[in-house]
């Protein structure tokens, strides 16, 4: 190490002990799949994001005094305004660079949005929730709705048509509150909507206090994966107490490192050439206009369906009313979600025998979790179909049909879609489980069939690779907790007799069906087996190669002698491959 | 290029490399390397030609200058250029680390023992110890009236918290009941301020309508809030297709020769409400769809709102021109706990 670097490293661990931390994490194993990278560019949108950011602030003027437009946007010259929505065309039209900063802010947050639910929905299929990483995914959880809540702060900012809109509906989901809606309203807008406070109010609560919420969740999620370590999945020599993967120095820091340079380019290439959120073209907010087909930002676009497709339920009573229709879907509907979503690690060691003390450092294929896997798509069912609700009006225009229709397809659909989802997908994961099952006893079938001397024709079968049979011996065959007796053998009552009941049943239904791997003893067999096919079947096998190469056309010996003094030659890769793999072979020793 | 040999570096801490089957191309043949080389050091070539690009572009283009990119349509030259570059640059170089991490880098996987997290048994019971000692020490437990009385304390401590957040906005006092409608206001043309006559407005037609001084209020309070609750539309149909109306049983319908005067705000969410279609006299909020018949008292027919529009009772003056007779008869805009 040179000299001045070392000095400086020396130094620091005279202060800080540095080299005892490093020593145990400079080359600490990461390991590698295209899974993990959701992760990853969920952080680098979220840098992204920052970065951008704070170049907006320097431009952007939270204020809603009202200003004459007089910058170059021609259309909009001499127009009444707030100077958040003027300062705001500023930055797309008289600062170099501006637009492009902006439209990468905005993308960016789309991406970060995306991201996390992509890595949501991977730790969720995966098992990679359970112990010890529950508090990871809870921090996970709280990360995804401070970015619903930053994504919403911020494309109310600009305070345009579409911004202001989105707006009023918040305010209007705030009145159907019971009892403290109204002076949540009236607190938040300075009085009634829209007030000329909101836009600096938000501000700060959008350039400071969420990303520091998100900042510093982001810190605590972060650490704990790098303390933990990250989980993998099965394979040869992967086992629940090691981890196998790349150094952090250097592999796993150039890859990372390289992955934020590719996020973060493809993010600004988008920026480049992709129109987002075209604020000139909706004008200044009014709450008198509106703009048909107006849609808010993706995310958000489940709740908007939600919105719409709720049936007009209200009540009057003692003098108060209660908006069902707007505060269900719109409040209590992300609360149970986030509830369902944050209780199920729990739940689901609850149910599972043996869960209690046991760490998960192998992730699950999802196939060996069915009734979680269904839940999954089930769930994603649900939330695409909302999301459809959402673009309701678009859909009907594009495909030319009826809102109502489609209204009452998704009110339906959303009771009956998602659970037919879920039992197809169960159904799925079990015959993939038979499907490995059949693999381990029989093999690969290779396709190609072998006459056996007595006359019977017999496909090949050809053992599994190490790697595919490690994965597959990787699931564990979970026995339901069984049921309780009501009472013991001596009559006395079980303690907590339906709790116990129902931890059965939850149980039952997590597990029930498993497709067992095969005994120890059946596996023996099966190999043997197996590999006695495959040896029967080598020669056939050779032969079908050298059939492949020659263009599938069985030879009898003496045509390709004939061929040969006919000076006909016949491709022959192996050959080919052979020959090249010798050159280089030469070319190495020079 | 010259093979470096790897020394293998042990400690215990080190992962151990396992026995790796897959060797790359770039590992056998010098060829390949060389190739992989000058790949990579294209890509960073490349990037800081896009740096070169960037600067040109922010000095030369002109930033109204537009191109036209198919299937993108007509877009700012500037912001074009500027995005590709930069975005490329960084594109370039991310490329080119995570080739030279797969192709030069050793690239063999290693294995790592993970440890148990839990702390071993002694570990957690000297902790225990160890905090019982120091709470002994506190005499928290031996001291229940500090105790009682810090609680208490604690307890009363955010109060100034949440009190300082009182002034954040007025109370709502009756502000959600009211608009600055009054009777013999008159309803006059968005925009221009124009009063309007019945003649004006065409069987069929609508127009967006506001009360007569709406820009003063607006200028006066220094905001829009006036104007979010108390805008309305006017629209004119056949007398008799007009089916009911919002008017008491006994009191004269609210129309005049079928003129109607709805408000604008949605009862859903507080949309204000666009879409007129004329032969089915149906209104339609783009919002989330609620749809209002307005032959049928603003009846919602459609869509997620649970109240009918409410409609504002008009007549003329003594000029022909349209005036409320009267304030609304009930809110405007979404529902909300206060309301009965
Ligand atoms: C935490 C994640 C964040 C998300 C998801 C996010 C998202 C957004 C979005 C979608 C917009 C609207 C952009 C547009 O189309 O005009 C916006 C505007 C803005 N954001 Fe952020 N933002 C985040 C963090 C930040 C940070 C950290 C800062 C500054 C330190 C910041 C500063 C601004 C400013 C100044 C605007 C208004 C300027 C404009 O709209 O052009 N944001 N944000
Ligand atoms: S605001 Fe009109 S339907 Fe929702």
């Amino acid at each position: 190490m040179s000299n001045a670097i070392g000095n400086f490293a020396s130094g620091l661990d005279d202060r800080l002990t540095i080299a005892s931390w490093s020593r145990r994490n400079i080359r600490k194993v990461f390991p590698e799949h295209w899974s993990f990278m959701f992760g990853e560019m969920a952080l680098y949108a979220f840098i992204t994001v920052l970065l951008s950011g704070i170049y907006l602030t320097l431009f952007f003027k939270p204020s809603m005094t009202e200003v004459l437009y007089d910058g170059s946007y021609v259309p909009l010259k001499g127009v009444h305004m707030s100077e958040a929505y003027a300062s705001t065309l500023d930055i797309s039209f008289d600062v170099r660079g501006g637009l492009l900063l902006r439209q990468i802010h905005h993308w960016a947050a789309l991406l970060f949005v995306a991201a996390m639910s992509v890595h949501l929905v991977r730790v969720f299929v995966t098992g990679a929730f359970r112990k010890p990483r529950e508090i990871n995914w809870m921090i996970g959880l709280g990360l995804l709705m401070m970015g619903f809540l930053a994504g919403f702060s911020g494309y109310s900012l600009p305070d345009d048509l579409l911004s202001g809109t989105g707006l009023r509906i918040a305010e209007g989901i705030m009145l159907s509150i019971p009892v403290i809606g109204t002076y949540l309203s009236f607190f938040l807008f300075d009085g009634e909507f829209p007030g000329d406070e909101f836009i600096s109010r938000l501000y700060g609560i959008h350039i400071l206090l969420i990303p520091g919420v998100i900042l510093a969740l982001i810190t605590a999620h972060l650490l704990i994966v790098w303390y933990q370590k990250h989980t993998q999945y099965p394979g040869k020599g992967k086992t629940n107490d090691n981890v196998v993967g790349y150094p952090v120095m250097p592999i796993y820091a150039a890859k990372a490192g390289g992955f934020f340079f590719v996020v973060f380019g493809v993010i600004v290439a988008i920026a480049g050439v992709i129109t987002i959120n075209p604020i000139w073209g909706y004008g200044p907010y009014m709450p008198d206009q509106i703009t048909a087909g107006s849609q808010p930002d993706w995310y958000m676009g489940w709740l908007e369906g939600a919105l719409r497709i709720m049936p007009n339920w209200e009540t009057v009573a003692w003098g108060h009313t209660i908006s069902w229709n707007v505060f269900i879907p719109a409040a209590v509907l992300m609360g149970i979600v986030f509830t369902l979503l944050g209780a199920y690690p729990w739940l689901e060691r609850w149910a599972t025998p043996g869960d209690q003390t046991k760490d998960h450092n192998l992730l699950d294929r999802p196939r060996n979790a069915p009734t979680r896997t269904a839940l999954a798509t089930g769930s994603l069912t649900f939330y695409f179909l909302m999301l459809i609700a959402g673009g309701n009006d678009i859909i009907a225009s594009q495909l030319d049909m009826s809102i109502n229709a489609i209204t009452w397809v998704v009110r339906i659909g959303i009771f009956v879609i998602p659970p037919f989802v879920f039992w197809i997908t169960r159904r799925i994961c079990l015959s993939l489980q038979r499907k490995d099952r059949d693999l381990l006893l029989h093999g690969v079938e290779t396709g190609t069939m072998m006459r056996l001397p007595h006359g019977e024709f017999e496909e090949v079968h050809a053992p599994l690779s190490e790697e595919a049979k490690a994965v597959i011996l990787s699931k564990e065959t979970i026995e339901p907790i069984p049921y309780p007796e009501k009472t013991d053998a001596n009559g006395v009552k079980t303690p907590h007799y339906h709790l116990k009941k129902m931890q059965a049943a939850v149980s039952h239904w997590l597990y029930r069906d498993a497709v067992p791997l095969p005994s120890a003893a059946e596996l023996e067999a099966a190999e043997h087996h197996i590999l006695e096919s495959a040896e029967k079947g080598a020669p056939v096998m050779h032969q079908m190669r050298q059939l492949e190469a020659e263009g599938g056309v069985m030879h009898d010996p003496s045509a390709a002698e004939a061929d040969r003094a006919a000076g006909v030659t016949v491709p022959h890769l192996d050959a080919e491959f052979d020959q090249k793999a010798e050159d280089e072979k030469g070319q190495q020793a020079d | 290029m010259s093979q470096i040999e790897n020394q293998e570096h042990s400690s215990e801490y080190a992962p151990v490399p396992i026995p790796h089957s897959e060797v790359r191309r770039s590992d056998v043949s010098p060829k390949q390397a060389k190739y992989q080389q000058r790949l990579i050091s294209l890509l960073f070539g490349l990037s800081m030609l896009c740096a070169v690009i960037f600067v040109v572009a922010y000095v030369q283009i002109p930033i109204d200058e537009t191109v036209s990119i198919p299937f993108l349509g007509t877009w700012s030259k500037m912001n074009t250029i500027l995005g590709l570059s930069f975005g490329l640059g960084s594109f370039f170089i991310g490329a080119g680390v995570i080739q030279w991490a797969k192709q030069l880098m050793s690239h063999r996987e290693m294995v790592q023992d993970r440890h148990p997290l839990r702390s071993p048994d002694d570990a957690r019971e000297d902790a225990i110890a160890q905090f019982q000692q120091g709470a002994q020490e506190s005499t928290f437990a031996t001291q229940p009236i500090l105790r009682r009385s810090l609680i208490g304390a604690m307890a009363l401590f955010p109060i100034p918290l949440v009190m300082l957040l009182r002034d954040l906005g007025p109370l709502p006092g009756d502000k959600l009941f009211n608009t600055m409608w009054r009777p013999g206001m008159r309803v006059v043309m968005d925009v221009t301020s124009a009063p309007i006559r019945p003649s004006d407005i065409p069987i069929g037609g609508i127009v967006s309508a506001m009360p007569d001084g709406l820009p003063e209020v607006q200028e006066h309070d220094g905001n829009l809030n006036e104007r979010a609750k108390s805008v309305v539309l006017l629209v004119r149909l056949n007398p008799d297709d007009i089916v009911s109306q919002q008017n008491p049983e006994g009191e004269a319908s609210w129309d005049y020769e079928g003129v109607l005067c709805f408000s604008k705000i949605c009862p859903h969410v507080g949309c204000p409400i666009a879409l007129y279609e004329q032969r089915t006299h149906h209104l339609l909020c783009p919002c989330h769809q609620s749809t209002f018949d307005l032959a049928d008292s603003g009846r919602v027919v459609f869509g997620p709102a649970a109240r009918d529009l409410p409609q504002l009772p008009i007549t003329v003056d003594k000029d022909g021109y349209i005036i409320a007779r009267n304030g609304f008869a009930e809110p405007v805009g979404p529902s909300f706990w206060e309301r009965a």
